[in-house]
C-alpha cells in the first residue's frame, strides 16, 4: 500500500505541488521554473529565476509559483539553498549561485496515491482533497466502504529546470527511477539550433511509450499563432526536435498506462521542463 | 596581472615579427571593425581551429578582460557560444600564450600553429560584444605531408562584428 517517495521530496514540496496542480484547470495555465540564463562561468557566478504559473509562456500573467514547493540541487546533487526569494503576486523570484563548475537543478516534485470514487447519494469524492499533499498512509481509511467507481491512480508530477557552470554533467541529473522523469541524451543547456536534440522519457524507470510531449516557444504574445511542436514519445520513450529557432523553451510531458502497482490501477505521470535553445 | 598579459603580447607580437618564415606557416589577420554605437565596448574574441566535425583541435587565441579583479572578465566568456561549447567550458582560464586582454579597432595577426598533422581543418573567429551582436567566421584549409597550408578561400568579410579575416600563409 504504502509507496516510497524520494527521498529529496519533502511534505512541503508535496504539499505545494499538489495545491498547484489541484486548484488548477489544466488546459489553461502552465507551471514553469525559468532562470534568466542557463550556461554561466567565472567565480561563483550567481543567476536569477522566476516561477510562475501562466497563460502566457514565461509571461507572470496568472500567480506565483509557491516558493515552498521549490527544491534547487548543486552540481554534485545536493541541497542548494535559495537565495533573495521573493514572491509578488504573480511571479515567485530567487538566486541562486553555482559555486562549483558543474550541472544544478530545480525542481518542484511530488508523487502518490490518487483516489476518486462516486458515494451512495451520487456525489463524487476524491483523496487527497483539493489543496491536500499525497498521503498514501491515509488512503485506505479515507476512501468509504461504500465507495463505487473506485478508481486509483499512481501519479506523480515534476517541474524542472537545469543551468550549467563550466562543462555540463550527465552524472547528476541522471534519472532517479522514480516517477515520469527525462534522460537528457542531448544535455539540457548543450542545445543548438539545426542540430538533432534526443531526449528520453522513463516512467519510474523504464521508457515511457507514447507520451505526449507538446514544445512551446517563448514570445507568444507577439506571434499569432502558439506554434506548438507535438510529439508522441517512441518505443524506447524518445523524443528528436530539430529547431529552427533559438529561445527558452517549455516542455510538458504527459503519460498514462494501466501498469500500475496495486491498489492503483493507473500510472499517470506529468513532466514539465523549461530549456534554452541556442543559435548554432 | 595586467603587465603580464602586455608583456605576453608583445613576446608574440616580437615572435612573428622576427621569424615571419622560419616557425610560422600561417598567420590569421582579423580585423577589429571601428562600429558606430553609443556604447561601444571592445569584442571578445576568440580564435580556435578545429577538424571538419568542428572538434577543437587548438585553441590560438581569446581576448578578454584579463585584467578584471576577482575573474570578472570571465563571466561573459559565454557569450562566445561556439568557443565557450568546443573548448572554453573545458578550460581553466587564463590560459598560458592563449589568453590576452580585448584588442582595440583595427587589424590584428595572430600566429596558427605550426605542429598541425597533415590534413583538413577550420580556422573560427568568433567576436561578441557588449550590448552589441555576436558574429563566427569560418575558413577551411588544409596542411600538407610536408608541413605546408593550402586555402581555397583565405579572406572572409564579417558583416557586423568582424571586419575582414585574412589567412596569411608564409612560404
Amino acid at each position: 500500500m504504502m509507496m516510497r517517495l524520494p527521498t529529496r521530496v519533502t511534505q512541503a514540496t508535496l504539499a505545494s505541488a499538489l495545491m498547484l496542480a489541484m486548484t488548477l484547470p489544466a488546459h489553461a495555465h502552465r507551471a514553469w521554473i525559468v532562470p534568466q540564463t542557463t550556461v554561466v562561468a567565472g567565480d561563483s557566478p550567481m543567476i536569477t529565476l522566476d516561477a510562475a504559473i501562466s497563460n502566457d509562456i514565461f509571461v507572470s500573467d496568472y500567480r506565483a509559483f509557491n516558493a515552498a514547493g521549490l527544491s534547487a540541487y548543486d552540481a554534485e546533487g545536493n541541497d542548494l539553498a535559495l537565495e533573495n526569494v521573493h514572491s509578488g503576486r504573480f511571479r515567485t523570484t530567487f538566486d541562486l549561485t553555482l559555486a562549483a563548475p558543474g550541472t544544478y537543478r530545480v525542481a518542484s516534485a511530488s508523487a502518490g496515491l490518487s483516489a476518486r470514487w462516486t458515494n451512495p447519494d451520487g456525489s463524487r469524492g476524491m483523496f487527497p482533497g483539493r489543496g491536500q499533499s499525497f498521503n498514501d498512509a491515509e488512503l485506505e481509511q479515507a476512501i468509504p466502504a461504500d465507495a463505487d467507481n473506485l478508481q486509483i491512480s499512481q501519479v506523480s508530477r515534476r517541474i524542472e529546470t537545469f543551468m550549467t557552470n563550466g562543462q555540463p554533467d550527465f552524472d547528476v541529473i541522471e534519472p532517479t527511477a522514480q516517477g515520469l522523469e527525462m534522460r537528457y541524451l542531448t544535455h539540457p543547456n548543450d542545445l543548438y539550433t539545426q542540430e538533432d536534440l534526443v531526449f528520453q522519457l522513463l516512467i519510474d524507470g523504464e521508457p515511457a511509450a507514447g507520451a505526449t510531449v507538446t514544445l512551446l516557444r517563448d514570445g507568444m504574445k507577439y506571434r499569432d499563432q502558439q506554434d506548438a511542436i507535438e510529439v508522441t514519445t517512441n518505443a524506447e520513450g524518445e523524443m528528436r526536435f530539430n529547431l529552427e529557432q533559438a529561445g527558452k523553451y517549455w516542455l510538458e510531458a504527459r503519460y498514462q498506462d494501466e501498469q500500475a502497482k496495486a491498489p492503483a490501477t493507473s500510472r499517470q505521470g506529468s513532466y514539465v521542463v523549461t530549456l534554452e535553445v541556442l543559435g548554432g | 596581472m595586467k603587465y603580464i598579459v602586455a608583456a605576453g603580447a608583445l613576446c608574440v607580437l616580437g615572435y612573428t615579427a622576427v621569424l615571419p618564415n622560419q616557425a610560422i606557416a600561417a598567420e590569421l589577420e582579423v580585423e577589429v571593425p571601428r562600429l558606430q554605437v553609443a556604447a561601444y565596448h571592445r569584442p571578445y574574441v576568440a580564435i580556435w581551429v578545429s577538424d571538419p566535425r568542428q572538434q577543437r583541435v587548438a585553441d590560438v587565441a581569446v581576448w578578454y578582460d584579463v585584467a578584471m579583479p576577482d575573474a570578472e572578465g570571465e563571466k561573459w566568456l559565454p557569450d562566445m557560444r561556439q568557443w565557450w561549447r568546443r573548448s572554453g567550458r573545458t578550460l581553466y582560464m587564463p590560459v598560458d600564450g592563449v589568453s590576452g586582454a580585448t584588442r582595440p579597432v583595427g587589424k590584428h595577426r595572430v600566429a596558427l600553429p605550426d605542429n598541425l598533422s597533415a590534413g583538413e581543418y577550420i580556422v573560427h573567429v568568433e567576436a561578441a560584444r557588449e550590448l552589441g551582436g555576436r558574429e563566427h567566421i569560418q575558413i577551411p584549409f588544409s596542411v600538407s605531408a610536408d608541413g605546408s597550408i593550402q586555402s581555397q578561400q583565405q579572406h572572409a568579410q564579417g558583416s557586423s562584428e568582424l571586419g575582414q579575416v585574412a589567412l596569411i600563409i608564409n612560404q
